[in-house]
């Protein structure tokens, strides 16, 4: 028994590292990573901006139409950037997700 | 005493009765119990999420404080929004496709001993249970404020109806809970922002224009600074609200209801929209309690803000309108606890019970069995927890979580699906360093401690931030780390290619290797 699921451990091990060595899996990971890299540190750099500028300076306080501010402005400004990249995401996933089928048959044959 | 408002709490008390009737019969399996057998659509799902989201906390917390202190309240609702980017791009699909039923699951998909699993299972059930107080202590304090109910029995109330939905139900009668819930919200927030909106002849600019007169703080109302005054607490507080939703167990088990990780994905930008459109909406909440009830009535009604949102309703709609938006945030505590037991329960009865007590050995029977029993247990702690915690400030709590969340396990998380040297001393490591240190500082805190009896101890604070976040966060990355290089890499660090081809294609190469021997 204890040899069965040594064995089954190494080949699973095998069968994995096969798939990290294909060239779909290959071409889907440097798809992934090339949007949610960026994307991911330009939204947290967006989100952080509004507290920093908000807590160490007045500048956001400046009007922009009657008495809304630049802050109330920019705050709006974080939902649109979250449903964009949302979108933009789920849009780009669709190829991901077709990657990951052509991936699925290669494996199997 | 409010015979609209009490025909309205039962009404929405009956019809999650009915759903749990139907959920109940639907509820066999052990897959049932904590997934409803991964059968929601991915609409469903996002309904589900924002209503599992939307907690008290947001719906009469953020109206109150955007009431009283303008911009700062604001903070919140952008907060919990930008969130979901860290969910949606990092956790929700891996966390599908490497989990069965919970967020530890995940962990042991790399790392399958029983110390991990562990540490992950208790940290699943202390951020759950400190979530579920708040929630509780809220719910007891709406009751006795709108029906003149006395606060132990309405924590009582809630407590029965919590642990009826998920003893019976499960994770279906939650799920629909959850929707139907966020659906009432939804309705709810929209008739009331229409209303001040229409009182400020529908214009953005006259809006802004009419509430900073209204207010005692003038133009200040506009400004950021009300409410922070120290900048680091304000980075701190934004920090643990973006990176702690992408820890929360209860959100995090949301995402085993759905068939794929495609599904899950679709259930994130769904989410995104409707609790999006609601944090919007909660500018006008705050801003119609400003300028309509008044920050004088605001605080005689609550000194917290809580009551705000109620409030406003009176004014804008009589007495109609002020027991449905009440028995909306009624029928919002109903739903985020019943999710939050669920959360604690499976913790306690797959990974502890099922994984470690039993080696995985249990039979399905044995399994529900266990779930039912852990979420009477569960319901049962947090109730008495509950009593004692009254007088405890509910922001405090749930900020507390989310630091505990974003702490404990987001490095955990990220680094089980990113980091190929990562180990299971280093899991153990951020995990412990995560918690501990998250709620030591909060011990530490201006939250417990104020010269002037203020807070719950009287004396100075050892630790000036009111959320540990901006310490404690980096300190759970960073013992991950260091647990990561001075342990011995061992057979998980291995298994990481197996994990990586899992948490992005939904392969798992082990029954892809029976399968080819199959063929």
């Amino acid at each position: 028994m204890h040899d069965v699921t040594q064995v089954s451990q190494t080949t699973s091990h095998q069968s994995a590292h096969m798939i990290t060595e294909h060239e779909t899996f290959h071409r889907l990971m440097r798809e992934k990573n090339r949007f949610i890299v960026p994307a991911i540190i330009f939204s947290l750099i967006f989100y952080f901006t509004l507290p920093i500028l908000t807590s160490y300076t007045t500048i956001l306080n400046t009007p922009l139409i009657g008495d809304i501010t630049w802050a109330w402005a920019f705050a709006f400004s974080q939902f649109i950037m979250t449903w964009t990249l949302c979108v933009l995401y789920s849009r780009r996933a669709r190829r991901f997700d077709a990657l990951v089928e052509q991936l699925k048959v290669e494996v199997r044959s | 005493m409010n015979w609209t408002a009490i025909a309205l709490f039962i009404a929405i008390v009956g019809l999650t009765l009915v759903i749990t009737y139907f959920a109940a019969r639907k509820t066999k399996t052990a897959s049932d119990f904590y997934t409803a057998d991964g059968g929601l659509t991915g609409f469903q799902n996002g309904l589900a999420i924002a209503g599992d989201y939307m907690s008290a906390a947001s719906f009469l917390g953020i109206a109150g404080m955007i009431a009283l202190a303008g911009f700062d309240g604001f903070f919140y609702s952008i907060g919990f929004l930008v969130a979901y980017l860290v969910v949606l791009y990092l956790v929700a699909e891996p966390l599908r496709n490497l989990g069965k039923y919970t967020m530890a699951d995940m962990i042991a998909a790399r790392f399958n001993k029983p110390r991990v699993r562990g540490v992950a299972a208790m940290n699943a059930i202390v951020i759950s249970i400190f979530y579920m107080i708040a929630q509780l202590v809220g719910a007891g304090a709406l009751i006795e404020l709108l029906l003149g109910i006395p606060y132990t029995t309405s924590v009582v109330v809630v407590g029965i109806l919590m642990t009826v939905y998920v003893v019976f139900g499960g994770m279906t009668a939650t799920s629909w809970v959850q929707i139907t819930k966020a659906v009432l919200l939804m309705i709810g927030t929209a008739i009331i922002s229409f209303l001040v909106f229409a009182r400020f002849d529908f214009s953005v600019t006259t809006m802004f224009n009419e509430v900073s007169k209204a207010t005692p703080l003038g133009s200040d109302f506009l400004n950021p600074g009300n409410k922070f005054k120290l900048p680091l607490d304000t980075i701190s507080l934004n920090m643990a609200l973006v990176l702690g939703t992408a820890g929360l167990p209860h959100i995090l088990i949301r995402f085993f209801t759905v068939k794929d990780a495609p599904t899950a994905r679709q259930s994130v930008v769904y989410a995104t929209w409707i609790i999006g459109t609601f944090y919007i909406l909660t500018i006008f909440l705050g801003f119609g309690a400003a300028a309509f009830v008044g920050r004088d009535a605001i605080l005689a009604a609550n000194p917290a803000g809580n009551m705000a949102a109620p409030l406003l309703a009176q004014v804008l709609g009589g007495d109609l309108l002020f027991a449905f938006v009440a028995a909306i945030a009624f029928a919002t505590i109903l739903a985020v606890v019943a999710g939050l037991v669920l959360s604690a329960a499976s913790a306690f009865a797959h990974d502890f019970y099922g994984h470690i007590i039993r080696k995985g050995e249990a039979t399905e029977t044995e399994q529900v069995k266990a779930a039912r029993i852990a979420s009477v247990a569960v319901a049962l702690v947090s109730m008495g927890l509950a009593f004692f915690a009254q007088s405890m400030n509910v922001a405090f709590l749930v900020s507390l979580a989310f630091a505990v969340a974003a702490s404990a396990n987001l490095p955990v998380i990220l680094f089980t699906i990113f980091w190929r040297r990562f180990n299971t001393g280093g899991a153990i490591w951020g995990m412990v360093v995560g918690l501990c240190s998250s709620l030591i500082l909060v011990a530490l805190s201006p939250n417990l401690w104020a010269p002037d009896g203020s807070a719950i101890f009287v004396g100075e604070a050892l630790f000036p931030l009111s959320n540990p976040g901006i310490v404690s966060i980096p300190l759970g990355f960073i013992a991950a780390v260091i647990g990561t290089l001075v342990t011995k890499s061992d057979e998980a660090a291995g298994n990481y290619e197996r994990v990586l081809v899992k948490a992005n294609t939904g392969i798992d190469a082990e029954t892809e290797v029976a399968a080819t021997k199959a063929d």
